[in-house]
């Protein structure tokens, strides 16, 4: 009788003193940025987790786009109003799909290489011995790399928007006929920069940190075994594209639905 | 150090083309201009009904765009809809006092707007005046059911 409500009881002090080191954790690192030799370490992170997951997200993007316009346009055309195609594409794209879709390759491309990176880290102990010659792990290790994940998040979105947007007036335009002016004027008509541009981007900025916080996270809170880092790095993959697509109804609801 | 070089290119390379795409999507996608707001002047006109007008709709002449509607609010003195619209300033002083303004729409199902037609009056409307004739949008369940009533009263 007892062991089962015990159990329970440890699982929410578990789950909540967890929840609180992420949170120090998140405050430690952040307000540990400022530095002038940290400078070259960000750039290294930007480089790989910014410009090398550019790729994935491009070509990701591209066949978004392609598939929006196919499948817009068939809808599209039995109305009679494959014009508001260019409208379609780019709505989806900027205020859903590019946000959302980056950032859940951004977990699986970068997250779980941050987690694997900051773990083996642990594991060989290399983060002990930081602190013993009076280096701070958070300051060196941590913060480049969250901010990194923080600012390469909306920049990789704005990559994907455009190129989705290219995609889709390469198949709707190009491919199936659709007038090039409506395409254009039509999404010019109706695409809002404040409210869907920005929004989108804001989006953006919540799940690159989001993201990047967890893989972190994992990295540095995770048993330092093999074993260990093969778990953090599969609970970093599942519990950032949970969050990103949670926190992605919370966001919309807030920004586009009734309730803001 | 020719190894941080190429990084620091690739970074750099990758916030300006971040920073290209938000212009782009700016510009072409959301099409808003970079120019210094154009000077306008502004009409008022009262509408029975405005349908799915809103502000930010267009207002055309002939079919050209020459403006948008600024303003949709409910004029509490007659219970119409008062529409503002800001329009070339160009214009100001060309349009005659017993111009039209009804509301039309883009294709079947596309978005509404209003449209001027000039009238023959030599008195010219200025700043702030308000249009006179006015139509009101058409309403496609009132359409149907004026043309049911009239089918069933034959």
């Amino acid at each position: 009788m007892i062991r089962p409500i015990a159990s329970l009881g440890r699982g929410t002090l578990d789950a909540l003193s967890a929840l609180g080191r992420a949170a120090m954790f998140l405050a430690q690192s952040v307000l540990g940025i400022p530095s002038r030799e940290g400078w070259h370490l960000w750039l290294r992170q930007m480089h790989f987790i910014g410009v090398m997951s550019l790729a994935i997200v491009l070509v990701s993007g591209l066949f978004i786009g392609m598939v929006l316009g196919l499948q817009g346009y068939t809808i599209l055309v039995d109305f009679g109003a494959e014009d508001a195609l260019g409208q379609m594409v780019a709505l989806s794209l900027l205020r859903e799909l590019a946000p959302v879709v980056a950032a859940l390759l951004f977990a699986g491309r970068a997250g779980s290489a941050l987690t694997a990176e900051i773990g083996l880290m642990k594991a060989t102990e290399q983060l002990t011995s930081m602190e013993m010659i009076g280096v701070d792990p958070l300051r060196r290790i941590v913060a480049p790399r969250l901010w990194a994940g923080f600012i390469s998040m909306p920049l990789l979105t704005v990559g994907f928007s455009v190129v989705g947007i290219w995609g889709g007036y390469l198949v709707g335009v190009q491919w199936l006929g659709v007038f090039d002016g409506s395409y254009w004027s039509n999404m010019q008509s109706s695409v809002a920069f404040v409210d869907d541009i920005l929004n989108g981007m804001l989006k953006s900025v919540v799940f690159g940190l989001v993201v990047t916080w967890i893989a972190v996270f994992q990295g540095y809170d995770l048993i330092p075994t093999s074993e260990g880092i093969s778990r953090a790095t599969t609970r970093t993959v599942v519990y950032s594209s949970l969050a990103v697509l949670g926190l992605d109804f919370v966001l919309t609801a807030l920004m586009f639905g009734e309730l803001g | 150090m020719k190894r941080s070089k190429m990084m620091e290119f690739g970074v750099g390379l990758f916030v300006l083309a971040g920073i290209l795409g938000m212009v782009f999507l700016g510009l072409r996608v959301s099409g808003i201009s970079l120019g210094v707001p154009q000077d306008t002047f502004t009409l008022q006109a009262n509408f029975a009904n405005i349908g799915g007008l809103k502000s930010g709709s267009r207002v055309a002449m002939a079919g050209v765009t020459i403006g948008r509607v600024s303003d949709v609010e409910l004029d509490t003195e007659w219970l119409d809809a008062r529409v503002t619209m800001e329009l070339d300033e160009d214009l100001e002083g060309k349009i005659s006092r017993d111009s039209t303004a009804s509301i039309l729409t883009s294709g079947l199902l596309g978005e509404q707007y209003v449209g001027l037609s000039v009238g023959g009056d030599p008195e010219m409307l200025e700043e702030g005046d308000t249009i006179r004739d006015t139509q009101q949008a058409l309403v496609l369940e009132q359409l149907i059911q004026q043309f049911v009533s009239n089918m069933t009263s034959e």
